[in-house]
């Protein structure tokens, strides 16, 4: 087990690179930079003593963006393995700084969304698998599909369209109302969770349908098992097999489902906050992203990378701790 | 859809029918024809569940719609509907004068640096100014008119001795008659019928003769023909209606010609000996915008009424007879006259009619036909894509399940990095990569196809190994060994046809993914470009909150197709999942 994670953790380790090596190639290779436009703007300043090309050299200079591709590389490692990610160009704060500023509100609702979905998504999956081909079945499955099927953009337009503007209940845009800073902390903090509903319950929508099809299919396969027949026959009420025998197997696969929902957990939901402008890591990229802020977007991606890494090694490991025969093996 | 289960068990009934030995015995024609290829079990399984028929039916109509849909669709794709509107165009512009006018008497001349001297002087309350050795005088006809003389010195007179400055001796009449004014107090004297002005220049004083120069005034003169514009605008002319009015005649004589004056509240008309209009004097000058355009003098007499009257709205009947609306809107001192002009308009968002089903978008374009057109591109771009990752997935997962061991080990790594590329952020920057090359519409959506088939092979791969890891053990890979095909062959022709159909399934299902995908890029704006549509592309007008609040069927129908497409794609996919592994059951 031990040499097992050892492994893992050194394969997870070489590919975070080769991501963020990739990432940083192609973002390199954008033919107009953000440096571009502002030695352009600098240089066009009236008091400026510099021509454009000086600048951008100078620039270049500054963002070590006058050595190749690879050096660039190593020299951005380097500083990021010290925990030097540089200053985002385009908020003007180290990108650290920025991070923790924005983190926060990204797991929050992503904690929320995720605890809404199990409540939702586990009882209903078991529901329709314990009644497979009932009417029941049927409308939790299409349901399901539904949330599958919508593009985030047009569920959360359509919410938009119907909570802000023809009910009027919520802001259309953003995470604090207009009186925000009149107000008294508790005050506050539920005008943000306030906010924090329309998000919460796209998100929520959409992964509610993936969550739902796999208790299912899980459901079904173990209810199919022996140990499920032979808990029957021993006349247990069917409340017990449920809960007791069957429900807890169904555990299994779900527990490394939910390790694969940290990524997304912490790395925000780009397009849900990006449509209702909440200044989450998602919406907050998103911006630095389409500028070419080059320290902020190699930070978020790398931040991406090795989270994914983590989640699959950490549903390696709480496989075995969940099912023994993995352990055995 | 509960019969689903009912068929199941007639399936199931009927092989085991077939499987049953005593049956197997008396094989006769009619048990031989029950006997269903693979094929057809699963496409009877299939077209027995009804989730997946509808989505079946779904996925033919909205193929139908866009792709047979362009052909009955009137209109083109990239169309602009225009209109005719009227819409309010600046006509003439009208302002208070307060600069004067200079009108230079015939042969005359008044240079502008004369003419600022007399601004000074005019400033200064003094009567005479000098321009280069040019002495000049002035008076006042009436309010906001003045008559500008030129002086010529004769004399100059310091006590009492003459001196000439023209001539070789002052005569002695113009002494005498100097002297007399002077005693009375006056500054101009009359001596043989010639007028003689005193000046002072310095200590001496001055005695000069003078003529007219020129008219500086505030009025502004229109002739109502254009054939009298030369008389009107002469000096005479002004000259003489100015003198009339300041002295409040009605008639007066310029060139042996009779003109009468009417005043008419803060303007005055001049009439000719018939009777008729002949000029117009108003301290309001009336310009057309386009110099082009002649504006005639009722137009202009009927501006200055209204500004006059304080109005913000007139009409004026030209000579053709035709009767038109103007505006006056007030900016500071100057009146800007508009027009509602007839201007060709592109018809932005118009409500759904009988002739635009969907409406006009924001373009002027017919939306029911960029739907068709923009479900062209989306439909497209998930069959490339998924074409792309299956290729891709195909050779990777095949070489690697085939050959297992170190090749497997290494393929496998390779398709954990591809894995570990975070898709959103990769797919924006290639987005904004596409943006700042300026990469043409058509060639873009190729390039969008591309990057999202090689982020998207990974799931393939996997399928194809797992699968093939297993197959490769049966015995019918050991009778291909044995009959020396050559490998490629064995892996291409005998175990990828046997991953087929769960490709298939996972295809499908993937295809509703690519969508979204293609959509939500779209709608980010990163996607298919204008003029191009794609269903995504099309809803991105709803991130502005107007057309999101104003204009429903700009974006609804678009999401609506989107969502139907993608939930038909998941109702096959689930149903064949289904008909290939009954056992599964979903």
């Amino acid at each position: 087990m031990r040499n097992f994670i050892l492994r893992r953790l050194f394969l997870g380790v070489f590919i975070s690179l080769f991501g963020a090596m990739v990432i940083y190639t192609t973002i390199r290779s954008l033919p107009t930079s953000y440096v571009e436009t502002i030695a352009r703007q600098r240089a066009s300043n009236p008091l400026s003593t510099k021509t454009y090309q000086e600048w951008l050299d100078q620039l270049n200079q500054v963002y070590k963006l006058d050595v190749g591709i690879v050096p660039g590389f190593f020299g951005w490692l380097e500083n990021a393995i010290q925990g030097d990610f540089g200053e985002s160009w385009h908020y003007g704060i180290p990108v650290t700084e920025k991070f923790s500023q924005v983190i926060w509100y990204s797991v929050i609702i992503n904690i929320i969304t995720f605890i809404v979905q199990i409540f939702i998504s586990i009882p209903l999956g078991i529901l329709a698998a314990r009644k497979q081909y009932s009417k029941t079945d049927y409308a939790i499955t299409v349901f399901a599909l539904m949330g599958i099927s919508l593009p985030t953009f047009f569920l959360a337009t359509i919410l938009k369209y119907v909570f802000s503007i023809q009910l009027g209940w919520f802001d259309l845009y953003g995470l604090t109302g207009r009186f925000f800073n009149s107000m008294t902390p508790f005050e506050q903090a539920m005008d943000i969770g306030y906010h924090m509903v329309l998000p919460i319950f796209t998100l929520m929508m959409l992964s509610v349908g993936g969550l739902m099809r796999y208790t299912r299919t899980n459901m079904l396969e173990v209810l199919n098992s022996d140990y499920i027949r032979t808990a029957r026959a021993k006349g247990l009420s069917e409340r017990v097999v449920i809960n007791k025998h069957a429900f807890r197997n169904t555990l299994i696969p779900l527990v490394s489902y939910m390790s694969y929902i940290i990524p997304s957990m912490f790395g925000g939901a780009l397009i849900t906050e990006t449509l209702f402008q909440i200044p989450g890591i998602g919406y907050i990229s998103f911006q630095a992203i389409i500028r070419g802020d080059i320290p902020f977007a190699m930070f978020y991606t790398t931040f991406i990378i090795v989270l994914t890494q983590i989640s699959l090694l950490l549903a390696d490991i709480m496989y075995a701790v969940v099912d023994p025969r993995v352990r055995a093996n | 859809m509960a019969d689903i289960k009912n068929t199941n068990k007639d399936l199931e009934t009927e092989i085991t029918n077939i499987d049953d030995p005593q049956d197997e015995m008396h094989l006769d024609d009619a048990r031989r024809v029950k006997v269903l290829s693979p094929g057809m079990l699963v496409f009877k399984r299939f077209i027995r569940n009804k989730l997946a028929v509808v989505g079946l039916v779904i996925l033919f109509f909205m193929f139908t719609f866009s792709f047979l849909g362009p052909l009955f669709s009137p209109y083109e794709q990239t169309q602009v509907f225009k209109g005719v509107g009227s819409m309010s165009k600046e006509f003439a512009g009208a302002i208070y004068n307060e600069e004067l006018r200079y009108t230079v008497a015939d042969g005359e001349s008044f240079s502008s640096g004369e003419r600022a001297q007399f601004l000074l002087a005019l400033g200064s309350n003094t009567d005479t100014f000098t321009y280069e050795d040019n002495v000049f005088y002035y008076v006042q006809e009436s309010e906001g008119v003045y008559r500008i003389l030129q002086l010529d010195p004769v004399a100059e007179v310091l006590l009492k001795i003459f001196t000439p400055v023209k001539g070789d001796s002052v005569p002695k009449a113009l002494q005498t008659a100097y002297l007399k004014a002077v005693k009375e107090g006056e500054d101009v004297f009359v001596v043989d019928g010639e007028t003689y002005r005193i000046t002072q220049k310095n200590k001496a004083a001055q005695i000069s003769t003078e003529h007219d120069v020129a008219l500086a005034m505030l009025s502004v003169y229109d002739p109502y023909n254009e054939s009298d514009s030369d008389t009107v605008s002469s000096y005479q002319f002004k000259l003489a209606t100015t003198q009339a009015m300041a002295q409040d005649q009605t008639k007066y004589t310029v060139n042996s010609q009779n003109f009468s004056l009417r005043y008419d509240d803060g303007q005055v008309t001049v009439l000719d000996s018939s009777g008729s209009e002949y000029a117009e004097i108003s301290d309001i000058i009336v310009n057309p915008i386009d110099q082009s355009i002649f504006l005639t003098v009722d137009f202009k007499a009927s501006v200055r009424e209204a500004i006059n009257d304080r109005e913000t709205k007139f009409s004026y009947t030209d000579e053709n007879g035709e009767t038109e609306d103007y505006t006056i809107v007030r900016v500071n001192n100057t009146y800007n006259i508009k027009k509602e002009t007839p201007t060709e308009l592109i018809r932005t968002y118009e409500n759904p009619s009988a002739s635009h089903l969907l409406g006009l978008d924001n373009n002027g374009m017919d939306v029911a036909t960029r739907l068709m057109y923009g479900g062209q591109v989306s439909l497209l771009v998930g069959f490339i894509v998924i074409f792309i990752e299956v290729f891709i997935g195909i050779v990777i997962g095949g070489i690697s399940g085939y050959f297992g061991g170190w090749v497997d080990t290494a393929l496998m790594r390779f398709v954990d990095l591809f894995n570990s590329i975070p898709f959103y952020p990769m797919v924006l920057i290639f987005g904004s990569v596409m943006d700042a090359l300026e990469v043409a519409p058509r060639a873009r959506i190729f390039l969008l196809m591309m990057i999202l088939g090689l982020l998207g092979w990974t799931g393939v791969a996997r399928i194809v190994r797992g699968q093939i890891l297993s197959l490769r053990e049966l015995d019918f890979m050991v009778a291909t060994e044995a009959a020396g095909i050559r490998t490629s062959r064995r892996i291409f022709k005998h175990l990828v046809p046997n991953v087929m159909p769960l490709l298939i399934v996972y295809a499908t299902a993937g295809l509703g993914g690519i969508i979204i995908t293609e959509a939500t890029l779209g709608f980010l704006g990163l996607g298919v470009k204008y003029p191009l549509a794609s269903w995504g592309s099309i809803i991105n007008v709803a991130s502005d909150a107007f057309v999101m609040t104003n204009f429903w069927f700009m974006w609804i129908p678009a999401g609506m197709l989107i969502l139907l497409t993608v939930l038909g794609f998941n109702f096959v996919g689930d149903g064949l999942r289904d008909a290939y592994d009954p056992k599964m059951k979903r």
